[in-house]
């Protein structure tokens, strides 16, 4: 293998593994806040329980999050440095604003918060976890920032063979990087709330710490529910702004081949990129697909075959992701609903609380999917229609690549397994008992 | 601008090494100076509310050069690729020992995060100094900006004199450190180490400095520019500043004269290879400077302005944790729930 596609499999490796520890950190830190909220209003002690329980598997979770984020600010360099020289001057302002205005604040306050809980007044320490959940958001804005630059580049002037920052309220604004933005917030926000209503249906069907695990479960279903909706609807939206900008996406999204007017959406398609046509394609919706894509069934989607060969991206992969991602989509707000509805007859153990604690994977899935979309679907570029990936990649020899991918893979799946059976162990054993609570403080 | 950029990227990386240096250095002498349990889980929590914060003075430092110098950022860390990929794996396994050492009752369980906290440690300085001397001394680019070489091309005596000036650096800064944080018997431990290191660290000191004027240049610029030649100063300063105060068992005052000796040390460094970032030793031309590595005028107003707002807000901020977390660890603290 070549150092490019080498490279390419060593990002999607880092981003995809860094991507199943961010969504948490972002969802579960506004619910910490909110329950240590409700602590500092109402004074009732389980929900300072809360946010400490809730907090443990939340700093579980951000550990292996933050350390490898790193990996992903460096491997713009080590592995894309042509890319790194094109575009720096404006991809790398988005990342250094990120780090100096937001990053600082969620590491610094993070420690605080953890550390803090007897020298602060309540007030203060409340208002460190929402420095923590402000700054992770925020941060994870600026990400997004840059990353839509990738994926739809405006504000810049071609100078000095590369790209410059011309207009940075442009590249600050652009629509589809804020397209983006809600659509990951909402996902993450949904997951965050699916987490702590499994763990806590888990615990509410063996009767543990009843009061507790009830509280809980109603500020995850609020989470579940609003942004499941949010994340449906706006992503809609989304895609809209995806055929717009993007086309070839959106075509290899449909694994849609042939342009047409009153474009339908098949429900049932086995793409053949090989023949560069569908297998299979059965139960038609007429003009769905122009429907959705621009608001009109006679509109003209564009099909894969109206670009040249070497600006497709690849079919199969982008497509299935997408699906995957639109069928959990559908699923988080009915099953967010049930949950909702039992919300009140939890001591009667219903039915929902078995299943939910399954569901947890489910938006991991449903997240993961959605960047394959993303990224896969940008290709061959690395930012869309300006850089192709194949010209991006730094001029080093592929060993060095194929060290650092197996070195970080083994070190990764290593550090996963740890993460995930600690978040088991302190996710059963719930609440630490009310007795040494108090005692401690 | 160009310069007041290289200034404030010096400062970044300055401010980097003081704050993190204590805690790397601090957990390479995990295994020296915890003797048991309870004393390396001070260790531990002598670090515990500042590592983290310390950490992303990294990440700003790497974002900055991405920002303002986005072709030194591109060559520097593709040039230097084995050796950047071995400091992430280092910092990683550092990053969650602290994490997960504390989560489960058991001895091997707690031994395979203090080696982790140890090697992920004890890497970083050697592999940051290592790289730092080798951009003194000049990298193998070509016109091109591609590295004619690979780690072992970095591993010449000047380099690993460089490593093992950092690692000593960082030992004394971390073992001054865990004086302020402790009290009894580890403070009295931490002190002796200290000045031994004291004695190795200014030895190997002298021979790098002894070893820059033969295998760099660094010394032209400063007698290009006399009016700089104060900077050599600093450091001895600040290694007699910890001297003296280590000999009146004031350790806030040594640490300080630790942080003066690395920051002198380092702004020699910097300031030595002014104008230039990344020079290269194959053709004098080829070097990157801060006008030929830059980004656009436009750019660099832009996060000189993000800059200059945020980087003195951090400072307070951070300041204040300082303040109110630094204090001196007892066994009670340990006791704490939430203490690593």
């Amino acid at each position: 293998m070549d150092a490019v596609m080498l490279s390419r499999l060593q990002f999607a490796m880092a981003t995809m593994f860094h991507f199943i520890f961010v969504p948490l950190t972002l969802g579960l830190s506004l619910i910490v806040a909110i329950m240590e909220t409700l602590y500092v209003i109402k004074g009732d002690e389980d929900y300072k329980r809360m946010a400490k329980f809730w907090g443990k598997l939340f700093l579980i979770n951000f550990a292996l999050g933050v350390v490898t984020g790193i990996t992903l600010e460096f491997q713009f360099g080590t592995n894309w440095s042509r890319y790194s020289e094109y575009v720096g001057d404006i991809f790398g302002s988005l990342l250094a604003i990120e780090a100096t205005a937001a990053f600082f604040l969620e590491s610094t306050f993070i420690a605080v918060w953890v550390f803090g809980w007897e020298k602060l007044s309540p007030k203060l320490h409340c208002l460190s976890i929402w420095l923590v959940a402000i700054a992770s958001n925020v941060s994870a804005i600026w990400i997004l920032l840059a990353n839509g630059f990738m994926q739809h580049p405006v504000g810049y002037v071609l100078r000095n063979g590369r790209a410059e920052l011309k207009d940075f309220g442009a590249v600050v604004s652009n629509p589809f990087a804020w397209q983006q933005i809600f659509h990951t917030l909402s996902g993450a926000y949904l997951l965050g709330g699916f987490f702590v209503l499994g763990i806590s249906s888990w615990h509410l069907l063996r009767k543990h710490e009843m009061s507790f695990f009830k509280k809980s479960f109603r500020v995850g279903v609020y989470m579940a529910l609003i942004f499941s909706l949010v994340a449906v609807i706006q992503g809609h939206i989304h895609g809209s702004e995806v055929a717009k900008t993007q086309p070839t996406k959106l075509a290899a999204m449909e694994s849609l081949w042939k342009g047409r007017k009153y474009a339908p959406m098949y429900l049932f398609v086995v793409p053949d990129e090989k023949h560069e046509r569908n297998s299979v394609e059965f139960l038609p919706i007429p003009g769905l697909l122009s429907l959705l894509a621009f608001h009109h069934p006679s509109a003209e989607v564009k099909g894969l075959l109206d670009f040249p060969k070497m600006d497709r991206p690849p079919v199969l992969l982008t497509f299935l992701s997408f699906r995957l991602m639109v069928l959990l989509g559908i699923l988080f707000p009915i099953l967010a609903f049930f949950a909702w509805r039992a919300r009140n007859e939890l001591d009667s153990s219903p039915r929902i609380l078995r299943y939910l604690p399954w569901v947890i994977p489910l938006p991991y899935i449903a997240i993961e999917a959605g960047w394959v979309v993303a990224e896969v679907g940008r290709q061959p570029w690395i930012v869309y229609g300006l850089m192709r990936t194949s010209k991006a990649v730094s001029p080093i020899v592929s060993s060095q690549v194929y060290f650092s991918f197996v070195l970080l893979t083994v070190l990764y799946a290593f550090l996963g397994a740890v993460d995930i059976f600690l978040l088991f162990k302190y996710a059963r054993k719930g609440p630490e008992p009310v007795e040494t609570t108090t005692q401690a403080n | 601008m160009n310069t007041i950029w290289f200034l404030l990227w010096a400062i970044l990386w300055i401010i980097y090494f003081i704050l993190d240096g204590f805690d790397l250095g601090l957990g390479t002498l995990l295994p020296f100076l915890g003797k048991n349990e309870e004393e390396r889980r001070l260790i531990y929590n002598a670090m515990g509310p500042f590592w983290d914060g310390n950490e992303v003075w990294l990440i700003t430092a790497g974002g900055v050069t991405f920002a303002a110098f986005p072709k030194t950022y591109a060559v520097m860390f593709s040039g230097l690729y084995t050796a950047l990929m071995l400091l992430l794996v280092a910092l990683i396994v550092r990053g969650v020992s602290f994490e997960f050492r504390n989560k489960v009752e058991s001895g091997l369980w707690r031994w395979i995060w203090d080696v982790c906290l140890f090697v992920g440690s004890a890497l970083p300085p050697l592999l940051l100094g290592v790289a730092f001397a080798n951009i003194f001394k000049g990298l193998p680019i070509d016109g091109k900006g591609v590295f004619h070489g690979g780690l072992l091309t970095l591993l010449n005596p000047y380099g690993l004199l460089g490593g093992v000036l950092f690692v000593f650096l960082f030992l004394e800064h971390g073992a001054l450190w865990l004086s302020i944080r402790t009290i009894g018997e580890l403070r009295l431990r931490a002190g002796v180490m200290a000045a031994r290191i004291w004695q190795v660290k200014v030895i190997v000191l002298v021979l790098f400095l002894g070893a820059t004027a033969v295998a760099t240049d660094l010394f032209a610029t400063y007698f290009h520019y006399p009016f700089l030649l104060p900077i050599l100063a600093i450091p001895i300063y600040g290694i007699f500043m910890s001297r003296n105060a280590m000999a009146e068992q004031k350790w806030k005052k040594a640490w300080f004269g630790s942080a003066i000796t690395i920051a002198g040390t380092a702004l020699f460094g910097f300031m030595g290879l002014y104008p230039r970032m990344l020079p290269s030793s194959l053709n004098p031309k080829y070097s990157i400077t801060i006008y030929n590595g830059s980004s656009s005028p436009l750019t660099l107003k832009i996060m000189l302005i993000v800059a200059l707002i945020f980087v003195p807000i951090v400072i307070l901020y951070q300041a204040w944790v300082y303040k109110h977390f630094a204090h001196a660890l007892t066994p009670q603290d340990l006791e704490y729930e939430e203490a690593y």
